[in-house]
């Protein structure tokens, strides 16, 4: 009997051509989809029932990772979940023009998040408000995109966290960019102070011409760049076969450089193989493509409807592989934390959101003048002009000429 | 009665989004080889539901959830025009179709000239633009100057439900490629639609209200803005005579010197930054065609020149009735 893995994984020579762009019903019956199933390389430490397993290629870059190491970890994915919930809600009320959920993808932008050292520099999409609240950018900061009160409101070098970027694919070019630079400056090798660089992206995002080429570039030159492709199994309405035949890990191969499929609903997992990636890029070992599997819980974004395109078994059986629940089954099966230690987080969260929500709501409009201000670092005097002439415009108003 | 508001048997009251979505199909049904493709267009029908409902009907084999690459929409939809097919390429928002500028100037627009006409590229490309829909960047546009400078393309913009069903059919049927502007602002705007109706050719502009004090011309979005301009006015007892372009490669300006000709003034409306713009081509051929009827400059009212801003103060930056009554006023008393 012939198995997904199989139609995924053409060895040369052997086994029938993958066929995931077209699956035939047996196929799919024998779930080729295969949307919860990670399949035999899926690299996991914790379990969905939260059964730590041991690994021993991984295991060693977790070993630092102890009770209160781990119930940071939880303390981090129930706050960014709860601010989540809350830019959901905002948007709902009419506060936010739209939210993009990072639902279900708390464990693998925590666990990549805090893989990261200072000096790193991470390039995100534009869901990766899990990542962002590792590099110090506070929730707040991430709303005046979704508000429309700026494009893009935390400082990029202050944190080393680039603006979301939200045209699909473009980031992987400029995030290889940069780490070609870090390289170039001699930032990679053994020194305390060596540099790597981490891009965010999605499924979908594989099939960009801009993503092939960061793969091409970085190879070529050696950057220091962790891919980090969270296969939330759904790009908008199209699901990840649309995109590939082949498990996106296993593209990078093609490439030249090694990639790894990570349970991205296990923080623990994706912590270590993000903290060996980034070593790997550091000590001049990259670049590594990272597949971090995971599940959109919600809708793409606030505008979406997903009971247009996916069926709620497939919710229903990600829900079993909750990323924070194991972790919480864990902490409590093995001792390592007491009822009040998750009522504190719980209090934490509530007190977040609420913060959070009176931010929002008094946040102020722009002037008309910034539409004008910082298009050029060395200034246009047309620009100046048209600005002069359209707040000459508006005053005109206020005396009652129109 | 103009044809617009004709209401006969094959009569509905449809959206813009409804109509181009009937457009499409009639199309579809009408020939084999049109084909929709794009991201999120089959089972979904588009993020703005334009395509609901073809995947069903025509199948998967018609309307193509492609994977997610501009270039390999458009460059693919070149392989399949030489291959005999028409394709529908939908580009999910302006600020998207970057990625495909390469396949749109390189092939598109010259594989017809290239090859001595040997070769034709009957492909459409639809593409959302135009703001005021509060949304995060990229998402607000307005691009179609640099298509109009691309020779060997058609560019087009409807601004109405009865334009969007015909335009769409026209353009299908069209041997050149063409770009396919939707106001995707004005994709709720209702109208009736006479399918029976004889369509007004593609590539005409077209007066939409006559008037003797002066002319506004516009495109897409703006066409709606400049007609309640243009109601606004009569307060002042000033008769606004509004042109829709329609097309805006090539231009067809005749109707626009024909109105010049008679009022005296022209403001020309648009979207998208003016510098160097659509609406600069239109002041400079005005000037040269109407120069002794003008009784003031062409001016223009546009986006600034600036990239698209947040959409808290988006309201700032598009033209709206009063910066157009504004520049009417200017006009008049120049
Ligand atoms: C170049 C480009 N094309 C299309 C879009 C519209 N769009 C926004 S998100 C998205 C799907 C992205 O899917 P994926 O890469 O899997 O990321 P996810 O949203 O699932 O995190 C699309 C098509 C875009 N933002 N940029
Ligand atoms: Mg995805």
């Amino acid at each position: 009997m012939s198995s997904p893995e199989q139609w995924t994984h053409p060895e040369p020579g052997g086994g029938p051509a993958a066929t995931a762009a077209k699956p035939t019903p047996e196929q799919v019956i024998a779930g080729l989809r295969a949307t919860n199933e990670g399949g035999a390389e899926l690299v996991e430490l914790l379990t969905p029932e939260g059964e730590r397993v041991a690994n021993p290629e991984f295991d060693q870059y977790v070993d630092d990772i102890g009770a209160e190491q781990l119930r940071g970890l939880y303390r981090d994915m129930v706050l960014v979940r709860r601010a989540d919930r809350e830019g959901n809600a905002l948007q709902r009320q009419g506060q936010l023009g739209i939210w993009v959920p990072l639902l279900g993808q708390e464990a693998a932008q925590i666990g990549a998040g805090r893989a990261l050292k200072p000096q790193d520099m991470v390039f995100p999409s534009y869901r990766e408000h899990g990542v962002a609240w590792c590099r110090g950018v506070k929730p707040e900061q991430i709303l005046a995109t979704f508000r429309g009160t700026q494009h893009s409101d935390w400082d990029p070098v202050e944190h080393r966290f680039h603006p979301y970027t939200i045209v699909i694919g473009n980031q992987v070019l400029n995030a290889t960019g940069y780490a070609m630079g870090q390289k170039f400056e001699g930032k990679v090798g053994n020194e305390p102070d060596a540099e790597a660089t981490m891009v965010f992206f999605g499924d979908g995002a594989t099939s960009q011409g801009d993503v092939h080429e960061g793969f091409v570039w970085a190879a070529v030159y050696d950057a220091p760049v962790v891919f980090y492709c969270q296969n939330n199994q759904w790009a908008i309405s199209e699901p990840t076969e649309r995109q590939s035949r082949l498990p996106l890990y296993q593209r990078a191969r093609g490439y030249g450089f090694p990639g790894i499929r990570v349970d991205g609903n296990d923080v623990l997992a994706c912590l270590a193989v993000s903290r060996w990636a980034l070593e790997q890029c550091r000590s001049g070992n990259g670049p590594v493509l990272i597949e971090a599997f995971t599940y959109r819980m919600d809708a793409h974004t606030t505008s979406d409807d997903p009971t247009r395109y996916r069926l709620s078994d497939e919710l229903e059986a990600w829900k079993l592989k909750d990323p924070i629940e194991r972790v919480r089954v864990h902490l409590v099966r093995s001792g390592m934390a007491e009822q009040e230690f998750f009522d504190e987080v719980q209090l934490e969260a509530d007190q977040l959101a609420s913060e959070l929500r009176a931010y929002c709501f008094n946040m102020p409009d722009p002037p008309a003048e910034r539409i004008f201000s910082q298009v050029y670092a060395g200034g246009n005097p047309l620009l100046e002009r048209q600005r002069d002439e359209y707040v000459q415009y508006l005053a005109g108003f206020e005396g009652g000429a129109h | 009665m103009d044809q617009r508001t004709a209401v006969t048997a094959a009569s509905t009251k449809l959206t813009m989004g409804k109509a181009i979505n009937s457009g499409l199909r009639a199309a579809m049904e009408r020939d084999p080889k049109v084909i929709v493709m794009g991201e999120d267009v089959g089972k979904m029908g588009g993020v703005y539901r334009i395509t609901d409902g073809l995947q069903k009907d025509f199948g998967e084999h018609r309307v193509l959830d492609t994977p997610l690459a501009e270039s390999g929409i458009v460059g693919t939809a070149v392989g399949l025009a030489v291959r005999g097919f028409r394709p529908v390429c939908e580009i999910q928002f302006e600020g998207f179709i970057f990625p495909a500028f390469d396949q749109i100037n390189s092939q598109v627009a010259k594989l017809h000239y290239r090859t001595q006409g040997m070769l034709k590229v009957p492909l459409v490309i639809r593409v959302p633009f135009g703001g005021g829909v509060g949304a995060v960047e990229h998402h607000s546009e307005s691009p179609e100057s640099l298509f109009a400078h691309l020779p060997g393309i058609k560019v087009v913009s409807c601004s109405n439900p009865v334009d969007a069903y015909w335009m769409i059919q026209q353009a299908i049927e069209c041997d050149d490629p063409v770009l396919f502007f939707e106001p995707k602002r004005r994709y709720h705007e209702k109208a009736e639609v006479d399918t029976e109706a004889t369509p007004y050719p593609l590539f005409r502009s077209r007066v939409v209200r006559e008037g003797s004090t002066a002319t506004l011309a516009a495109y897409g979005p703006m066409v709606k803005t400049c007609l309640d301009a243009a109601n606004a006015a009569t307060e002042d007892g000033h008769e606004l005579e509004v042109i829709d372009l329609r097309t805006l490669s090539p231009l067809d300006l005749d109707p626009v010197f024909e109105s010049v000709r008679r009022t005296g003034h022209l403001v020309v409306v648009s979207e998208a930054p003016g510098e160097v713009s659509i609406a600069s081509e239109i002041a400079d051929r005005v000037q040269r065609e109407c120069f002794y009827s003008l009784e003031a400059p062409v001016l223009k009212v546009t986006g600034f020149d600036t990239p698209y801003p947040p959409s808290k103060v988006e309201e700032e930056y598009l033209p709206d009735l009063d910066r157009v009554l504004d520049a009417v006023d200017r006009s008049l008393a120049w």
